[in-house]
């Protein structure tokens, strides 16, 4: 058995287990959990394939995210296009952006802090435009009308919602394990460790670098459409502000990034962290985002590898003493 | 359209926010040219100084200038404390990683905000609050004047203390020659954690002449965050001239822009010069630096 | 006569006022082991980096199996069949060996079993089979510059640029890397036999492997010929000795 194929048990197991979890429970306030988390290992996947497979860390993968939240909102409720095809083209546009942002920033040989502080001018300017044209519904947003059944992407109850965040996040975690597992990984993963020695071995550097912000852009334009038939509102401060740039941040790192499952562990550590945090202090605005940041120093003080490296590291020691 | 009654008056405006945005950013600039770290952290600790002189004045009736006295300490040791135990002690080596901790580090405070201070907005009333000054023809607000003037003296209090103390002789340095100051006995540490206290110093002074014009929420600080750093990289990471002609550029920039696009457009402005910059002159204006 | 693999013409290239290369031309003739030798900062990686495209010439003409170089970006000249190492080693750190390896060997094999199987090979000959699944970051540097090699074989190059691959290995080290570096040239059953240009300061590589050498010195060219001629050649002693060193040994008869 290759080892791609070894990968793929586990990620089997994980869906039929999600899967599974409508049937399993009731509780409207678990399955909004498990939705919600899934949703946010979506973002840290994508996060995690242009920062923690290749290396370019972006402060503002909020400008994905609102890219494809405005396009599944504005085509829907503009042109009238059902959602089941807006969706593609939101990714599309989700790409789209990631291959104009990094075409001006690769190019220019923008890396490391210069890189972060471009992708959040962008995510700006991206804000302030939102913010001024009526396309977008300007300061007001864009609110997606109510409707019922599958055929409009929109679902009675959670369940239809947690499929496909599921879907998505086993889409994702396929494209990890194929980072893994393939040339372009292997190229994009030498790119991250050092760009100068990878192109000595033939590895054009610029196209691989756009090739991953093209897959992290979509992916993450892929949470903003889902997140937009869930909530059925966006708004440019919800689109291209800093909560979900910081939550794919965070939860890619607090997993483990450049790992398959880190996101997806992650994701979930965070979401579990900030119901019980919500739970012992009420639903004050602020205080998860909080948790959030201190985890961010914690983790990159004490367990840089996220939770999968400290796992990997408990394994390997008990292995070890054996 | 380019009516000098109107032109004047939003150059004017522009050259006093600037100056505020110029002391900001000559803060970044040590930090960035000391340490060679881009201080995430930067607007929230700015937010956090503008809190510190609005509670100061609500509470305690301290005058914001007056205040002074207190934020620039306070500011100075807060900054120290933070890059000594836990900036300095994340990096590891690697610049991502600071990266990381300082962005981690203004979330944090960004949100601690809200939650002890919820997301209104508040002002400060002084007794000049209101008041206008005519310069040349054009009506600058009091608190904006003042700033203006403050800013230069802060500016130039700080150059002196670069140029002229032992300890301005040895953050320069270890800008310059990390190793060779080691060598030379120069407590790393200690001078990393001081260059890192007076850039925030700087802040503490910035919020004493921002607050009486301006306002304070927990997210406050992202306006100034990207001006900051769209200013350093302008004036040339490391130039401390650059950063206080930048920070004038960028204030008369965004009110000319403002004039023309309106408030919300001519934000863009500023965005566009700074991925201009990055691109095309990373060296900025005057920088030394590539 | 073999053909010349590798022909720069004239080249030059300059930082500011440092003259790094000045008006460099040689040839690497298809099947040799080729050596550049010179004191510190004579310009030799900065050749290197100027043959493989890592930087502009300012003047003057490259070209590899008459291709013209001019403009090509190092990841299209490696394609083309030159791969180079770098002096100061690049290990993919947070990689094992055989994930290093197989990079290199990626550029002519998509499918990533290939690759591995390749990485593996290589390792083998390089003598880093019983490391594969260490960590990059781990290995000593006498590992690290096998690794270095190993990469760079692995990309099944025409032409292999080695900077000091020596560089900081012990006597014994230096001994065990000297056959590969020969059997590289001469090639196995399994693989052709590839051209070397290298860069080096341990003498005994130099004079053991080495076909013919250039000597620069300053950016110039100043000698060249076969290792015997060059270590007799005034003008080589006079560059690593200084001048007055090369007096004083001329008078005592040790030169002629």
């Amino acid at each position: 058995m290759t080892p791609s194929m070894r990968a793929v048990g586990p990620i089997v197991v994980f869906a039929a287990a999600a899967a599974l979890v409508p049937l399993a429970v009731d509780s409207d306030a678990w399955l909004n959990f498990v939705v919600l988390a899934l949703f946010g290992a979506l973002m840290a996947q994508a996060w995690n394939v242009l920062a923690g497979f290749g290396g370019q860390f972006s402060f503002g993968h909020a400008v994905f995210f609102g890219t494809g939240a405005y396009a599944m909102a504005a085509l829907q409720v503009r042109l009238g296009v059902n959602a089941w095809v807006a969706l593609p083209v939101a990714l599309a546009a989700g790409a789209a952006v990631g291959l104009f942002i990094g075409a001006l920033t690769f190019r220019y040989g923008l890396r490391g802090s210069y890189f972060a502080l471009a992708t959040l001018a962008f995510a700006e300017i991206f804000r302030i435009l939102a913010n001024t044209f009526q396309f977008t519904g300007a300061g007001v947003g864009l609110q997606i009308p109510l409707a019922k059944g599958w055929a409009a992407l929109q679902f009675e109850g959670r369940a239809g919602y947690l499929y496909v965040a599921l879907a998505f996040v086993v889409a994702g975690l396929a494209i990890g394990t194929w980072l893994k597992h393939s040339r372009f990984g292997a190229w994009l993963q030498a790119v991250r460790d050092n760009e100068e020695a990878a192109q000595a071995l033939g590895v054009d550097a610029y196209r691989v670098k756009l090739g991953a912000i093209a897959i992290s852009g979509a992916m993450m334009a892929a949470a903003g459409a889902f997140y937009v038939q869930y909530l059925h509102y966006i708004d440019p401060a919800l689109a291209f502000g800093p909560h979900y740039s910081v939550e794919a941040l965070v939860g890619a790192l607090v997993g483990g990034m450049g790992t398959v499952w880190g996101p997806v562990v992650g994701a979930f550590a965070l979401h579990l962290l900030s119901d019980a945090t919500r739970n012992a202090f009420g639903d004050v605005p602020g205080v998860s985002l909080m948790i959030y940041g201190a985890l961010l120093v914690l983790i990159v003080m004490f367990a840089p590898r996220g939770l999968v490296g400290l796992f990997a590291a408990l394994v390997s020691k008990l292995r070890d003493s054996k | 359209m380019l009516e000098l009654s109107i032109l004047w008056p939003s150059i004017a405006n522009g050259l006093a926010t600037g100056a505020i945005y110029a002391l900001v950013a000559l803060g970044l600039t040590l930090i960035y040219g000391v340490l060679h770290i881009i201080n995430f952290a930067h607007g929230a600790a700015l937010m956090v100084a503008l809190y510190g002189v609005q509670l100061l004045f609500t509470r305690y009736g301290v005058d914001p200038y007056a205040a002074l006295a207190v934020m620039v300490p306070a500011m100075f040791g807060f900054g120290y404390l933070l890059q000594r135990l836990v900036i300095g002690r994340a990096s590891h080596g690697k610049d991502e990683n600071i990266l990381l901790v300082t962005l981690g580090i203004a979330i944090v405070l960004e949100n601690l905000a809200l939650v002890l201070f919820t997301a209104d907005t508040r002002t400060i009333e002084t007794r000049w609050s209101l008041a206008t000054i005519d310069v040349a023809g054009a009506f600058i607000a009091v608190p904006k004047a003042i700033a203006f003037v403050g800013v230069l003296a802060a500016a130039a209090i700080l150059l002196a203390v670069m140029a002229r103390t032992d300890l301005g002789r040895a953050i320069r340095a270890l800008a310059k020659e990390r190793q060779g100051a080691k060598l030379v006995g120069i407590d790393v540490e200690h001078v990393f954690a001081m260059s890192f206290g007076i850039g925030l110093a700087c802040l503490g002074a910035a919020a004493c002449f921002l607050l009486p014009a301006y306002y304070v929420n927990p997210t406050v600080g992202n306006g100034f965050v990207l001006v900051a750093f769209t200013i350093v990289v302008l004036g040339g990471m490391g130039s401390f001239a650059g950063a206080l002609l930048g920070g004038l550029l960028i204030g008369v920039v965004e009110s000319v822009s403002g004039l023309y696009l309106g408030e919300s457009l001519g934000q863009i402005g500023i965005f566009v010069i700074f991925l201009l910059v990055l691109m095309f002159r990373p060296t900025g204006l005057f920088g030394s630096k590539a | 006569m073999n053909a010349v693999l590798l022909a720069a013409s004239r080249v030059s290239k300059s930082f500011g006022g440092l003259h790094a290369v000045q008006d460099v031309s040689l040839g690497v003739e298809q099947g040799s082991i080729t050596a550049l030798i010179g004191p510190n900062g004579a310009g030799k990686t900065t050749l290197f980096a100027l043959v493989s495209g890592f930087l502009r010439p300012d003047d003057g003409e490259v070209r590899f199996s008459e291709t013209r170089l001019a403009g090509l970006a190092p990841h299209a000249i490696a394609r083309l069949g030159m791969t180079r190492t770098f002096q100061i080693v690049q290990p993919f750190a947070s990689q094992t060996v055989e994930e290093n390896i197989a990079v290199g060997a990626h550029l002519r094999h998509a499918r990533r079993s290939d690759a591995l199987e390749r990485a593996r090979a290589v390792a083998e000959r390089v003598g880093l089979a019983s490391q594969l699944d260490k960590l990059a970051a781990s290995l000593t540097i006498a590992g690290r510059k096998r690794l270095e090699l190993a990469r760079a074989l692995a990309t099944e190059p025409k032409l292999l640029l080695l900077d000091e691959v020596l560089a900081g290995l012990n006597p014994h080290e230096v001994a065990e890397m000297l056959p590969v570096i020969d059997s590289i040239r001469r090639g196995t059953r399994d693989a052709p036999g590839v051209t070397v240009f290298l860069i080096e300061h341990v003498m005994q590589a130099v004079m053991n492997l080495a076909d013919h050498v250039y000597v620069l010195a300053n950016g110039r060219l100043i000698a060249q010929g076969s290792p015997r001629d060059i270590a007799h050649d005034e003008a080589v002693i006079e560059a690593y000795l200084g001048h007055g060193t090369a007096e004083r040994l001329r008078a005592a008869g040790r030169v002629r």
